[in-house]
């Protein structure tokens, strides 16, 4: 059997008005003990307000393999970019 | 063949231009073993270094030195995680890397075999110990790895308090009594030459050093943060009115740096071979926590589970 605990995502966010953000792994044995090390290792100097964490073998990720079959399409539509727009000087705040 | 020729073209193409590498990347095996390596090593520093800090924590001069201390070893602990973590996203599990640290696999900073004998000593570790590891570290927040470079950010915003509480230890030794002044260049006497071993073998030693540079995993060599740190410790030596044990210690005012006298390779050798006046110790203690702490790994791995079933059970009733 495999005794170590799982291991656990970190996300912090440092105040109100951001979001979470990734900053590590730990491992406890659920996610209460998770949340108290989180606490302990991650925001021993005020770095947070809120902890989420996540089983990491709950993470689906992309591969990188599919970088171009995911994000190529979004490389050649530069009409979605404000710049795109051809405008005279004169027009204001816009 | 063809195929991973360019896979390792490719590798090499993004360290040249600086990105990042992240875990699900492609990487040779090579780059993978010597992060994994050095990695756990670094996080075995970590780990290893809070016993001969710890060992003064209930000794302390004071609460505000206590409180310093017991803070101090505590971002250590800390530190050793968030290096385990970097470690185990190059697909190494804990376990092996505890146990390979227990059975003498893996290496150590082989600083912390030496011994803390006095109180002067904390501060001599705070100010050149964790100076040495800070010229080490800042570097390291450039390294090629995602996750090792991100730990090392986190790292060295908390390394510099520790520099700074051992530097006031020994500066307020050193206002003090003669006795007092004493101490401190003992501590001094001790701690300096195995400070300079802290970045290891000199570069036409060193046979990791020249792979590290080209995949960026180290920016610097060892002789150039070497003679970085001497530089900035020595005018902080003459602040403190201690002298360096180290006759051979002159400015060279064309290089702008310092000079300075031959490392004992052969104690450093000794020492990283096993023989240091502490290797067994520290090994020792270490299992000893790991398995004084293994009922309480269970234990609180059959309350977790044990609550889980009761949870399915209260929701299978409802
Ligand atoms: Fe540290
Ligand atoms: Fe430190």
């Amino acid at each position: 059997m495999k005794k170590n605990w799982p291991l656990w995502e970190v996300f912090i966010r440092s105040k109100n008005g951001l979001s979470h953000k990734h900053v590590g792994s730990l491992h406890a044995a659920d996610a209460e003990m998770a949340i108290e090390n989180a606490r302990d290792v991650y925001t021993r100097r005020s770095e947070g307000i809120s902890i989420w964490v996540v089983e990491s073998g709950n993470i689906t990720a992309s591969s990188p393999n599919q970088t171009d079959a995911l994000f190529d399409p979004a490389n050649d539509k530069v009409y979605r970019h404000p710049t795109f727009y051809d405008l005279p000087d004169e027009v204001k705040h816009i | 063949m063809e195929k991973l020729h360019d896979l390792q073209q490719a590798f090499q193409a993004k360290i040249d231009a600086d990105e990042k590498i992240e875990p699900k990347d492609w990487m040779p095996d090579a780059y993978r073993k010597t992060l994994i390596r050095q990695i756990s090593q670094h996080a075995h520093s970590e780990i290893v270094g809070m016993l001969p800090e710890g060992n003064w924590i209930s000794r302390a001069p004071s609460l505000r030195r206590k409180v310093a201390l017991l803070a101090k070893v505590q971002d250590e602990a800390g530190h050793g995680l968030y290096l385990y973590s970097a470690a185990e996203t190059l697909g190494i599990d804990r376990e092996t890397l505890i146990d390979d640290l227990h059975t003498g696999k893996a290496k150590y900073s082989s600083i912390f075999n030496y011994p803390t004998l006095s109180w002067a000593d904390i501060g001599a570790i705070g100010w050149l110990v964790d100076g040495a590891a800070i010229m080490n570290q800042v570097m390291l927040t450039r390294t090629s790895y995602g996750p090792y470079a991100r730990a090392m950010v986190r790292i060295c915003k908390e390394e510099s308090f520790h520099q700074r509480q051992g530097y006031e230890i020994l500066l307020t030794l050193c206002r003090g009594s003669e006795a007092q002044k004493e101490m401190a260049q003992d501590a001094l006497n001790r701690w300096w030459w195995p400070s300079l071993m802290m970045f290891g073998p000199s570069d036409k030693e060193s046979q990791h050093t020249e792979q590290s540079m080209l995949w960026k995993i180290k920016r610097k060599t060892n002789d150039e943060l070497r003679q970085q740190f001497v530089d900035a410790t020595v005018p902080q030596a003459e602040f403190l009115g201690l002298s360096i044990p180290d006759p051979d210690l002159k400015w060279n005012e064309e290089t702008g740096h310092y000079e300075f006298g031959e490392i004992n390779w052969d104690e450093f050798w000794q020492v990283v071979k096993g023989n240091g006046p502490c290797n067994r110790e520290r090994i020792k203690a270490r299992i000893k926590a790991h398995e004084e702490g293994a009922w309480v790994r269970e234990a609180a791995m059959a309350y977790a589970k044990k609550r889980k079933e009761r949870a399915t059970a209260a929701q299978k009733v409802a």
